[in-house]
């Protein structure tokens, strides 16, 4: 899909028409049972977990899950997470590494919810806590950005062994129009500040902050486009059948490095 | 000129820079220590040596923000040695006058960048502490943070030493992009190396800790300070205050309140941290 300009894949990612984070979990896992609650405060609907099959092999699978209608967006808060669904989050990823099973994110979200109860509740600490988990966390982790991935929001499940794009996704320390409000004073300015913040798959496959671009049909990706899924699914088993592979140690350490790299610039 | 001119003229030019609240620059730019500041809180008038003896704390209470070499000065026994200060310069948008804004604050802040890091003996116990800087863009963290703060913290771990790290940024440094956020990723996994190694790490969260540095490292101390008032939040007040259509209440985000939410553990005043810091790094290190 070339000759889309990097605001036409924003509107593209943001679109209503875009699968779900569960479009993809009831499509590509087989008896996904989904387990609730940070086990301190609440349930986040923002955040759906839970264990599941794919292809016969257990693995947790941790979701941002955006509503389609008005509806169901208030029930998922737009994909936008509190703290509790980041310690959901936390919780089954502590759990996957007991049970020794792989962990696998989608990342759909504007980003972490900025609310007086979320401040209250330490967004930045839940963030935090996440990112030292899975720096550390000794099974493989895959991280599928479908639609937005909105900074740190994002990021909290996004440190993995391979990090996936969709072509038509998104990934950003915010969002265009904040970009542009924050660094030109004027929101106006929002497409140009899509082009140069270098927010596609393609860039950042380039910059190396993502590990492959998963092709979307023309147009963009829709429910019914299943090729897609079946690729994404093959993917998912190929690179654990690999990973699964490596010692423990050994994951840990090429994880490590692999962010290790980003932004270097000496030694 | 006469005595009475000069101090009118330098009190008419404090104006000037009050607005920004950068005293520092005010005192350089007027090359002599013996100048008055003004408190904003309060608005009395003092000799700036007089606030730099009481830890940049004015009598009525109201904290100044500190360079980072003074925060050290503060805290160390003695010595203190840099590891490696970098004239890096990284620009992974190719944002447009990004060096110049670098040049402008590398100037004005007497810094390479918005950390400074080394090893320093607090209370006799060797440690390695990294310090952040407001003056230098916000204390944003972009690529050259990250990789300084990384490097300081693999060093500690290296060493089984503590690190102590005065933070003060308004979060991911934005001209950066995407690569601002991956270093949020990046400390935090140096940070979970050093605690996994069953090593101190003590935060002291200054005015301001915001954005992506609150939701790394910053929030990740094994022991996490606060300075009295700091404000300290995840989200900016303007964007809660955007999203929620509602105003915030009084005392939203400040140390106090984050003390009540159960968020960091103790708040020390400037006067205290010196002995605070030197008991807690002595403590830990008697147990190992």
């Amino acid at each position: 899909m070339n000759g889309l300009t990097a605001w036409d894949r924003v509107e593209l990612a943001r679109s209503a028409e875009r699968p779900t984070s569960l479009d993809y979990i009831n499509y590509i896992f087989d008896d996904f049972i989904e387990l609730h609650g940070d086990r301190y405060f609440g349930d986040d609907n923002a955040i759906v977990g839970g264990i599941a099959y794919l292809k016969g092999m257990p693995v947790t699978v941790i979701a941002q899950q955006k509503g389609r209608t008005t509806e169901e967006n208030i029930k998922r808060n737009f994909g936008m997470p509190n703290p509790e669904g980041y310690r959901k989050a936390y919780r089954l990823m502590e759990q996957a590494e007991k049970f020794n099973r792989p962990v696998i994110h989608f990342v759909d979200t504007p980003g972490a919810y900025p609310g007086i109860g979320a401040e209250e509740r330490g967004q930045g600490e839940a963030i935090a806590k996440n990112l030292m988990l899975m720096s550390g966390l000794k099974v493989p982790i895959i991280s599928i950005v479908v639609g937005e991935g909105g900074s740190g929001g994002a990021l909290a499940q996004a440190v993995a062994d391979k990090v996936y794009m969709l072509e038509n996704a998104i990934y950003s320390i915010l969002s265009p129009e904040g970009f542009a409000t924050i660094l030109w004073k004027d929101a106006n300015l929002k497409k140009e500040a899509a082009e140069m913040m270098k927010l596609t798959a393609k860039d950042l496959y380039q910059l190396k902050v993502i590990d492959g671009v998963i092709n979307e049909p023309i147009g963009g990706m829709k429910v019914e486009d299943t090729l897609v899924f079946e690729n994404i699914k093959y993917k998912l088993i190929k690179d654990l059948t690999e990973l699964k592979k490596l010692k423990k140690n050994k994951l840990v350490d090429l994880r490590y490095k692999k962010y290790r790299e980003m932004g270097k610039y000496d030694d | 000129m006469a005595i009475k001119d000069y101090l009118t003229k330098t009190k008419a030019d404090f104006k000037k820079y009050q607005s920004r609240n950068q005293v520092r620059e005010y005192r350089k730019s007027m090359g002599n220590k013996n100048l008055y500041v003004k408190c904003r809180k309060c608005n009395n008038s003092m000799y700036y040596k007089d606030i730099e003896q009481n830890n940049f704390v004015c009598t009525c209470g109201e904290y100044f923000r500190m360079h980072a070499k003074d925060r050290l000065n503060m805290i160390i026994d003695s010595t203190f040695i840099e590891f490696g200060s970098y004239e890096e310069f990284v620009n992974p948008l190719d944002f447009k006058d990004y060096n110049k804004k670098i040049t402008g604050a590398r100037t004005t802040s007497e810094l390479d960048e918005a950390v400074i890091t080394g090893y320093a003996s607090i209370g006799g116990v060797r440690t390695v502490v990294i310090v952040m800087d407001s003056h230098f863009m916000m204390g944003s963290m972009g690529s050259v943070v990250g990789q300084k703060i990384t490097r300081a913290v693999e060093r500690a771990t290296r060493h089984n030493y503590p690190v102590v790290a005065f933070i003060a940024s308004g979060g991911a440094r934005m001209q950066e992009g995407i690569m601002s956020l991956m270093q949020m990723a990046k400390t935090s996994a140096a940070f979970q190396r050093h605690h996994a190694a069953g090593n101190l790490y003590i935060p002291i969260l200054t005015n301001p800790t915001y954005g992506g540095v609150t939701a790394s490292f910053a929030m990740l101390g094994d022991i996490i300070i606060a300075e009295p008032n700091a404000m300290i939040g995840f989200a900016g007040k303007l964007v809660i205050e955007q999203t929620i259509k509602q105003e915030l209440p009084e005392g939203f985000q400040t140390s106090e309140f984050l003390l009540e939410k159960g968020f960091i553990d103790l708040i020390v005043k400037r006067e205290d941290l010196r002995d605070r810091l030197a008991k807690l790094l002595q403590l830990h290190k008697e147990a190992k």
